[in-house]
């Protein structure tokens, strides 16, 4: 692919104390494309996500999105240096996420949960604001529940909210990490669907971090394959997930498959 | 004398005792907040104040506070030149409400810390500024927590003011130990004052439930 990438990770390390989660990473999204991440847990997976949604400071390296460096910025004479507050904040306005345990606001009804931050940081008028709430509550299937609180839902309603909640920010990146695998099983597919309709429906970068195999084939143009903090394998869904070259990879995906062996 | 004859003087003193109650549970609300906020501010300058403050006002007695607020500080503003001399029921209001209110940043402090971490990554994710993150996510999911020892401080806040009778208010205290020494009534006059602290007490923990479930209503909803 030709075009800037809209998220570029430019040898990243980030440790935890002696634990290396991210080991000189280099990585690459293009714009709209939908890419998947899968891997053993402690691989570095979901700190990706928490990278770029500024969670997680990174120790070495430059992470770009949308061209500008996330963690850094240009000082005089064109040299980077640590980002203050102000440019994360700006950054920010790119990316939304959702999370595994959804982290919706308890204290707020499910309208609150996504108006809130709109009115606050985006300024928008509580007409505004509501209309958008109830077009992305109709689209997440929950357009009868504005009025209930978080905690009288059940598991993948509350993830459907936040869905919702990070749509309303109207960013160009959308992160998922491990959206579904809080729930239980029967209420999986419910998020997963809108999850998908997003995909086909929406022109937005997404990067998901799950353990759904079959769904990730589905909706991904590219599944990345994250071992020890590196990206070990990656390519086209039925390339990685289907035949796989590195005996890691293989090693991995049948232990997903195959969970009783 | 008859005990009913006591009535009248006791309530008045009661009334005294109420106000001093509710002067000083609001102001040392308010300092709780600042400094149970303060406690834990990026700014290091603050973060030392509210320090200072809570360890000083929780390492001294109440009573040696109330003292030195009421006759050691109008001595020092004689030194400088400056009448510092309180009126003995906002010395009193002062020392009850810097003595709780060092206590209540401890419980505030304490309720912010116990907002889960996951509440904070979200509110950053949507972008929230560090103050809209407190006073719109922290703050609202905490005060619930807050409030048992609040009300807890509250109802020891108003047995404490029995000591402000030592700068000679006239609060119910004060009135019993006045009757007292005028009729030697003892078990009469200590037992009715012992029922109105009591029933006061009642009063205050009642109101501080009612206050407790109108700040959580959505804690009781799920």
């Amino acid at each position: 692919m030709s075009r800037e990438p809209i998220i570029r990770f430019d040898r990243v390390s980030k440790r935890f104390g002696d634990f290396t989660v991210l080991d000189n990473l280099d990585f690459q999204v293009q714009p709209n494309e939908k890419v998947t991440i899968i891997g053993p847990s402690g691989s570095g997976k979901s700190t990706v996500l928490r990278v770029l949604m500024t969670l997680e400071p990174i120790n070495e390296g430059v992470v770009y999105v949308g061209g500008d460096p996330l963690w850094h910025e240009y000082r005089r004479n064109n040299e980077l240096s640590p980002a203050r507050g102000a440019h994360l904040r700006r950054m920010r306005e790119r990316l939304g996420m959702v999370f595994q345990q959804f982290n919706l606001f308890p204290h707020m009804t499910v309208r609150r949960n996504l108006t809130e931050a709109p009115r606050r940081v985006l300024g928008l008028s509580r007409a505004e604001a509501d209309e958008r709430a109830h077009e992305l509550l109709e689209l997440v299937n929950l357009g009868n529940q504005a009025d209930k609180y978080p905690g009288q839902l059940s598991g993948g309603q509350q993830q459907r909210v936040g869905v919702a909640r990070a749509l309303m920010m109207r960013p160009r990146i959308m992160l998922f990490d491990e959206p579904t695998s809080a729930l239980d099983p029967e209420l999986v597919g419910e998020v997963l669907k809108v999850i998908r309709q997003l995909a086909d429906t929406h022109d937005l970068t997404m990067l998901m971090v799950t353990h759904e195999m079959h769904f990730a084939r589905q909706i991904s143009d590219r599944v990345c394959f994250f071992d020890q903090g590196r990206i070990l394998e990656q390519g086209p869904p039925e390339e990685i997930l289907s035949s796989p070259k590195e005996a890691r990879t293989r090693e991995f995906l049948h232990a997903v498959l195959n969970p009783d062996e | 004398m008859d005990w009913q004859d006591y009535l009248a003087p006791l309530s008045q003193g009661a009334w005294v005792t109420i106000e001093l109650t509710v002067y000083s549970t609001l102001l040392g609300a308010l300092l709780s907040f600042v400094f149970g906020i303060g406690r834990d501010a990026h700014t290091r300058l603050l973060r030392w104040l509210s320090i200072g403050y809570i360890e000083i006002f929780r390492g001294t007695s109440l009573l040696v506070q109330l003292f030195w607020l009421y006759f050691a500080l109008p001595v020092i503003g004689q030194a400088i030149g400056v009448n510092l001399q309180l009126a003995p029921v906002t010395a009193g209001v002062l020392a009850l409400s810097l003595n709780i209110g060092a206590y209540g940043a401890e419980v505030v402090r304490g309720a912010l810390k116990s907002v889960p971490r996951s509440q904070h990554e979200a509110a950053v994710a949507l972008n929230f500024t560090p103050r809209q993150r407190l006073w719109r996510i922290d703050l609202p999911q905490a005060i619930p927590e807050m409030m048992p020892p609040f009300g807890n401080l509250a109802v020891q806040n108003l047995k404490d003011t029995a000591l402000v009778s030592l700068i000679s208010l006239g609060d119910l205290a004060f009135r019993a130990e006045q009757i007292r020494n005028f009729t030697q009534d003892s078990t009469t006059i200590y037992t009715m004052v012992l029922l109105m602290y009591f029933g006061m007490a009642l009063v205050l923990t009642a109101l501080m439930k009612l206050l407790e479930h109108r700040v959580g209503r959505w804690r009781t909803e799920n």
